[in-house]
């Protein structure tokens, strides 16, 4: 008995400490020293110096660094509603086939979610480039006289957020899709509503977690992902992560990179909250 | 919409999400430097990726950082995912917060919130740094995965073998474990597959001494297309294939 409670009480320390230990040192730690750093005034030969100061956020709030937050925020929501308009037929359509048939065309979409995206970005670049397959494709139907220049433009950059985002934004609805009972649609059509009625009062909310997983899961990433406009965009600073990027790279500018990294921060545990919200509606647990 | 609408609508998106990848691989394969026109069957970018050192030394320091990476947050994750199903400890909801705040975390925020990390220990920006910071953004992954396992779990078992007189550590090792070992796996090759697609983290939490390959290939291709770049980049996609080729057929055994 003497040994068995050892034994309970070793492993289970070292379990619970082991994990704990790890995520106040990786986890826990450098968000708080990231927020200490926000807080901090740039240094001479430091990183980081005093005196404590709220700078850094008067200087986000600046018409230069407010607008690449301003655009950031209008692609990543852009990026966000095209995936979602392209993406939810697609899931719907995908979810409604045969059972046998989904899962080879499930793994279809699975192999771009897995791809480095990375890759993914740069093979856009055989599409979108002046003499690239899209201009190739569009003088040939002759729908075109010129060649659009699209490669280095804004245009590549929300292109190359689409693109490498879709799969994220498909796998959610799907798995949301596929649980709907039809029994529910062919209710509410007895019942007498029309289609559009149907979509927009039973299909809609009983995929809500669906989609407000996949919009997180695009919108989130949309504002960081620092490698699509270097490669698509040129080297502008289109996206927050860019900025971030700067700041910590080429400008040196700690406190301005951290305080924009707490902002980016709060969007995501804002977005966290409303999300909760959406999969927990207050009339459900009601109901319960 | 008509059967052959819907079929046309999900053709054009695979389409979209497959001819790029398609178009690279093919480009692969060209006889043509910049990669403008069709010149061509050739291997040449394969036998010149063969001699580029450089490339071949991030490639393997990758699949270092990914294999240690993936093994050291398997055996944290599983022992997180246990812990939160059968323990009931102080700093639970700390430990929860924690992984769901990882598993939430912008990329950048991340791998600047362990950049800063790194520095004020003092520690030089490289192979350590790489790997602890991998470490960190594998292990929710893995946690959630056994999690998702434990909790279809029939409790009784863990109660027999109490009975029994198995202690904690022989209850994990001789029953708990074992039932886990298809959503451990899989949960290995996730964070393998998560390491080696990382390039955001990877950017700020590792050195000029420890190169890995998406930086390398991030450094190449923002300055336009490499036909070296285009052939790694063929062999990464039919990897990426046999990866989830491997963990569905994993996955599956549990259903």
């Amino acid at each position: 008995m003497a040994a068995r409670t050892s034994d309970r009480s070793l492993f289970r320390t070292l379990a619970v400490g082991g994990v704990m230990a790890w995520l106040l040192v990786f986890v826990a730690a450098p968000n708080l020293l990231v927020l200490g750093a926000s807080l901090a005034s740039r240094g001479e030969s430091e990183f980081l110096a005093l005196p404590v100061s709220l700078d850094s956020y008067g200087k986000l709030l600046s018409p230069l660094f407010a607008g690449v937050f301003l655009d950031s925020f209008v692609l990543a929501a852009g990026a966000t509603l095209f995936c979602l308009l392209l993406g939810y037929p697609f899931a719907y359509i995908l979810a409604r086939l045969p059972k046998a048939r989904r899962p080879l065309l499930l793994l279809l979409v699975i192999i771009p979610f897995w791809t480095n995206s990375l890759i993914r970005t740069y093979a856009l670049v055989f599409i979108l480039k002046t003499e690239g397959l899209l201009n190739a494709a569009l003088l040939g139907l002759g729908l075109l006289s010129e060649p659009l220049s699209l490669l280095y433009t804004e245009t590549a950059v929300f292109v190359g957020l689409t693109y490498t985002l879709l799969p994220f934004m498909i796998l959610p609805l799907y798995a949301s899709i596929e649980k709907l009972d039809p029994r529910l649609l062919e209710a509410a059509r007895d019942l007498g509503a029309d289609r559009l009625r149907v979509f927009w009062r039973i299909t809609v909310p009983l995929t809500a977690p669906g989609i407000a997983a996949g919009c997180m899961l695009v919108f989130l990433p949309s504002f960081c992902l620092f490698y699509i406009p270097d490669i698509l965009g040129g080297a502008k600073t289109l996206l927050v992560g860019n900025f971030i990027k700067n700041q910590f790279l080429a400008a040196r500018d700690w406190p301005l990179g951290s305080a924009a990294s707490v902002l980016l921060t709060a969007v995501m545990a804002l977005l966290a909250v409303l999300r909760l919200r959406l999969s927990h509606p207050a009339g459900e647990e009601a109901r319960r | 919409m008509s059967r052959a609408l819907k079929a046309a609508y999900a053709v054009a998106v695979y389409l979209f999400l497959y001819a790029p990848i398609a178009v690279l691989i093919a480009f692969s394969f060209n006889d043509s430097k910049y990669g403008a026109s069709w010149r061509g069957f050739t291997l040449r970018w394969y036998a010149d990726l063969a001699q580029d050192t450089a490339l071949l030394d991030a490639a393997l320091n990758s699949l270092l950082v990914a294999a240690l990476a993936a093994t050291a947050a398997t055996a944290l994750g599983t022992l997180a995912a246990v812990a939160l199903h059968q323990y009931r400890f102080r700093g639970r909801r700390l430990t929860q917060t924690c992984l769901f705040v990882t598993m939430m975390s912008p990329d950048i925020v991340m791998g600047v919130s362990l950049l800063v990390l790194f520095v004020s220990l003092g520690l030089t920006p490289g192979f350590l740094t790489l790997l602890l910071a991998h470490i960190t953004f594998c292990l929710p992954f893995v946690a959630v995965t056994v999690f998702s396992r434990l909790a279809g779990f029939d409790p009784h078992l863990v109660e027999a073998a109490q009975d029994l007189g198995a202690g904690e550590f022989d209850t994990f090792r001789l029953v708990i474990l074992p039932m886990l070992m298809p959503a451990v796996a899989a949960g290995w090759l996730l964070s393998f597959t998560l390491s080696l697609d990382d390039v955001i983290v990877s950017f700020f939490t590792t050195g000029p001494t420890f190169e890995v390959l998406p930086l390398r290939i991030y450094s190449m291709v923002k300055v336009g297309v490499k036909p070296v770049v285009n052939a790694l980049s063929a062999i990464l996609v039919f990897v990426t294939v046999g990866v989830v080729l491997t963990s569905h057929l994993l996955l599956g055994e549990k259903k």
